[in-house]
């Protein structure tokens, strides 16, 4: 941490130090804001820590049009974010956008997918963007190393995936060279609106700012509401799977598969409502190994070197919560399940606006208030 | 690097290296055999193209990591040497054919 | 004792599975079954005897004196062990111990992952005994990394299972008793070895005086002094050596090292580094066992009661895995934690418990004499635990400098888990083992803080390799399909 930067009152102070949080921080601080990031210690939840690393746009949106267009949005901002991350920073994310597939093993799932993915761009004002439905054989042509149990697949050029672990970090390294206070070990027990500005306080102490920014995850829930805010999210639990580093042989993101370019093989995924449960479990680890095996049968005799399980921080409908405090003017709360893909909107969309004090009309979908929440206790 | 105690007794047991001819004890490891023969470097790594060799020889370190009939990245050190296998070292990420199989060092 | 060879010859469940054929878990096994107990015994291993007994059923040395007598007791362990009822499988790697689970969520059994022949299986038990023992204490110098350098147990290895001693220049260095044990051994068998380089700090010498009254009532103290004494008629010894280096160019052909201001260079061809042992606690941790950091041993010791049982029911440690305490400690402890898992299993009562574990009890406390004495002699350098040179590779899987470590910690990281993170540094296949304590520690310095606070990587199972197509083939269950296919 460097003393240097540490600052009485900064014009925000952001709560919560994962990817969503250090985006909007370096977003801010390059714009010339001074922010404080208040983050929590080394086995917080995190689920920054345990994401997939996709940078993702088809399948989204079904339900929200708004959500797919603010996901385009991002995957096609990207590449500036990555570059700019590498300028400032050094750091190449290894951003890639080679277009992403979702395999299927059965004609039932692949009905299954064709059906959501025509639901979902015969949406009322749904953006439009490229996708093909293809059948095993041209799946082949372009993933050569499928295995015969793929029926078919839907591909979109929209999609890619990063480094995620080199983003996190790159976002830090920007963060701390943009002058932002970032202070680990700093849980938020309470935040209070007192004379134009916010009081947060926890076992530390105390630190006052003009606007706050909660990018708490799973601890926005109890947050908001402190705020005049909702963000009723809950754990989804998830597992994945990582094998040893293998030469290049998937250049392309599968959903559940993916090669990092460092060569180790991730695969996932799952989704359990377990509550606040992480740990790992055979069964899944288990119908996970065995599907993966199925889409690229060469996966079968690597070695797995890892296995972890997270947190997913989900709203009720699994899209984003954007918010602004009606009763506090300068809260805001921000929250996701997609916190990469959306990394791009959040440092050069949402950042600049949150700057500026007030979200736009666009953003009303993203309200909690779609969620008819009952009011807080 | 290493030479066998004079009065060691044991069947021999015949295997390759890298396609070249050797022979070991049977109850060495592979990791102890290969050091027996004088390979020095088993592998080089996938994240630098460093050479390494095995370092603690009790299954810790995976230094030790060589193909062994076609199979990549097992620990040497905890595998006996048998009778006609294929011992390959290792140079950088394990290889995989797309055509299904994971297996021999490149 | 009955030997099963294939995962499907193992039954679905045991009473008591240990985890580890050396000595703490041979006397585990045996003890447990003399009390009734079906017991599987899992070593990763070619043959039973741990790493201090290494290869004791099957070494080529036939010449007594090279091993040392100490050794052939561990024969005598494995001629107990194999007149036990146990059952026992060679060759079988566990991956992953924790509760199994009914469908309902609830758990009345542990659940082993066991890896053997290729095919991995999960079995349960009621009781587990973890003796997985120690490892090396990383020695991160500069050069380490190079082929031409080895811990001084590999070379032992290499010794007691194929009859092999180095050929050319050895140079040995580091501190604790193994290092002098490992070079009359060596030397024993022939071996050119050019220097002995003792990195102990001239300072330990005033801490470990604090219990020398202890050391001497100890067994250590004649042996001790047989094995410097020995040492030292053959052989040269550099004490006190700082900034020890291993260079050369795509293999190690120098040690350099400053003694008293001045710089030496020893050509050498094989370098053997020893600074002690640390508990392997990668099984533990990763079964949800709580750990403290213990500053004596400068390492994360299991938090056990005095029956070795962990923080979780029915999981024990015994023998080194528990904290260092020496050969002759592991099968006491191993014996009095299979005692305690007889007695919760219900087939002995509270006072046969006692009865039995009383005199071990006593046997075990003249064991432990002299181990505070060692640990605070040979408490390895700072300089050796926490490396100063930028381009010291700390995490060697990943190729992570300290330079890298620190600057990290300098962005605000706080703990392993984040640095990990950041620089994958314990996301290897070692899981940590060659880095974890390194990294601890120089978290802990940078901060100003204690290791304890600092904390250790949270691990997840497999510990140990295992393949997709292993864990693709577990029982899968209706709910983790939902989970999946979605």
């Amino acid at each position: 941490m460097s003393h240097a930067q540490r600052r009485e009152e900064p014009d925000v102070a952001v709560v919560g130090g994962g990817v969503v949080g250090a985006s909007i921080a370096w977003g801010l601080a390059r714009k010339g804001t001074r922010v404080a990031v208040l983050d929590e210690g080394d086995t917080a939840f995190r689920a920054s820590r345990g994401n997939f690393a996709l940078v993702w746009v088809q399948s989204k949106g079904l339900g929200m049009a708004e959500y797919a267009a603010w996901t385009k949005r991002s995957a096609e901002a990207w590449p500036r974010l990555a570059a700019e991350l590498k300028q400032e920073t050094g750091i190449d994310v290894a951003h890639q956008q080679p277009g992403g597939f979702m395999l299927c093993l059965s004609d039932a799932e692949m009905q299954a997918r064709i059906d959501a993915t025509k639901r979902l761009h015969n949406q009322p004002d749904m953006v439009k963007y490229p996708y093909e439905i293809l059948d095993h054989a041209e799946t082949k042509r372009r993933l050569p190393a499928i295995g015969k149990d793929v029926v078919g697949s839907i591909y979109c050029p929209l999609d890619g995936h990063v480094n995620s672990l080199r983003l996190f970090r790159a976002l830090h390294v920007a963060m701390s060279q943009g002058g932002v206070d970032y202070r680990p070990n700093h849980p938020v027990e309470a935040i209070a609106a007192e004379q134009g500005g916010f009081n947060v306080r926890g076992p530390w102490g105390e630190l006052r700012s003009g606007k706050i920014v909660l990018a708490a995850g799973l601890g926005n829930a109890r947050l908001a509401p402190m705020l005049g805010l909702k963000a009723p999210v809950k754990p989804s639990k998830g597992q994945i799977i990582v094998t040893e580093k293998v030469a290049h042989f998937l250049h392309n993101p599968v959903v559940t598969v993916r090669q990092t370019d460092e060569g180790g093989v991730m695969v996932g995924d799952s989704q359990e409502d377990l509550g606040f449960d992480t740990a790992v479990r055979n069964p899944v680890v288990s119908v996970m190994a065995e599907r993966a095996i199925r889409m690229f049968p060469l996966l079968a005799g690597l070695n797995v070197v890892r296995t972890w399980s997270a947190l997913r921080v989900m709203s009720p409908d699994g899209f984003p919560i954007y918010d602004q405090s009606q009763s506090f003017p300068g809260a805001f709360v921000a929250t996701c399940h997609s916190g990469v893909t959306l990394a791009a909107n959040h440092v050069l969309a949402l950042a600049p606006l949150i700057r500026e004090g007030a979200l736009p009309a666009e953003f009303q979908p993203f309200s909690a208030r779609r969620l008819h929440v009952p009011s807080a206790a | 690097m290493f030479r066998r105690l004079h009065d060691v007794e044991g069947k021999r047991v015949t295997f390759t290296v890298d396609g070249r001819s050797a022979t070991a004890r049977a109850g060495d490891t592979v990791s102890a055999a290969l050091l027996a023969n004088g390979v020095e470097v088993c592998r080089t790594t996938p994240v630098s193209g460093a050479p390494r060799a095995p370092y603690c020889m009790m299954g810790v370190c995976f230094e030790c990591l060589v193909t062994i009939d076609g199979n990549g990245n097992r620990q040497g050190c905890l595998i006996a040497i048998e009778e006609g296998m294929l011992v390959e070292t290792q140079k950088g990420a394990r290889a995989v054919a797309v055509d299904g199989r994971a297996g021999a060092g490149a | 004792m009955n030997e099963l060879r294939d995962v499907s010859s193992l039954s679905e469940r045991y009473d008591i599975v240990v985890v580890g054929a050396g000595p703490a878990g041979l006397a585990a096994a045996t003890t447990s079954s003399e009390l009734g107990a079906s017991t599987l015994v899992l070593d990763e291993n070619a043959g039973p005897g741990g790493q201090i007994y290494r290869a004791v059923t099957s070494t080529p040395v036939s010449a007594r004196e090279i091993l040392g007598e100490d050794y052939w007791r561990g024969a005598e362990l494995a001629t107990a062990f194999r007149a036990s009822s146990s059952s026992y499988a060679r060759g079988a790697t566990v991956w992953s111990v924790g509760p199994a689970l009914d469908e309902s969520g609830c758990s009345e059994a542990l659940e082993i992952g066991v890896s053997l022949g290729g095919s991995a299986r999960l079995i349960q038990a009621r009781e587990v005994i973890l003796a997985t023992g120690a490892l090396e204490r990383p020695f991160p110098i500069p050069g380490w990394t190079l082929p031409g350098v080895m811990t001084a147990g590999a070379a032992q290895i290499a010794l007691k299972s194929s009859g092999l001693v180095p050929d050319g220049r050895v140079v040995v260095a580091g501190c604790g008793p193994l290092l002098y044990l490992l070079t009359e051994q060596l030397r024993a068998a022939g071996a050119n070895i050019v220097a002995l380089i003792e990195t102990t700090p001239r300072t330990n010498w005033a801490q470990a005086l604090r219990q020398f009254p202890d050391f001497v009532r100890s067994p250590y103290l004649t042996k001790g002094l047989k094995l410097l004494w020995g040492a030292r008629r053959h052989l040269r010894i550099v004490s006190g050596a700082t900034g020890l280096q291993a260079s050369g160019d795509g293999r190690m052909t120098e040690v350099t090292f400053r003694l008293r201001g001045k710089e030496e260079r020893l050509a050498c061809d094989l370098l053997l580094l020893h600074q002690g042992v640390a508990p392997n606690i990668n099984l533990s941790n990763a079964t949800g066992c709580v750990h403290d950091w213990d500053d004596g041993q400068l390492a994360w010791i299991p938090r056990v009661d005095e029956w070795f049982l962990s923080t979780v029911p029915g999981v024990s440690i015994a023998g080194d895995g528990a904290g260092i305490a020496g050969a002759e400690s592991a099968p006491l402890r191993g014996r009095i934690a299979a005692i305690a898992a007889a007695t919760r299993l219900g087939l002995i009562g509270a006072d046969e418990r006692d009865r039995r574990a009383t005199p071990v009890r006593a046997e075990l406390s003249r064991a432990l004499r002299g181990r505070l004495f060692l640990d605070a002699l040979y408490q390895p350098a700072k300089e050796f635990r926490i490396p100063t040179e930028e381009n010291v590779t700390v995490c060697r899987c990943e190729e992570v400098t300290a330079g890298q470590i620190r600057e990290t910690v300098a962005l605000g990281v706080v703990g392993p888990n984040q640095m990990k993170s950041f620089l994958r540094c314990g996301m290897g296949p070692c899981q940590g083992r060659l880095c974890g304590l390194t990294v601890t520690e120089m978290i802990a310095e940078a901060r100003g803080v204690s290791p304890q606070e600092v904390g250790y990587y949270r691990l997840r199972p497999p510990v140990k390799p295992v393949t997709l197509a292993e864990l693709a083939a577990l029982p899968k269950t209706e709910a983790a399909m939902r989970a999946v296919v979605r």
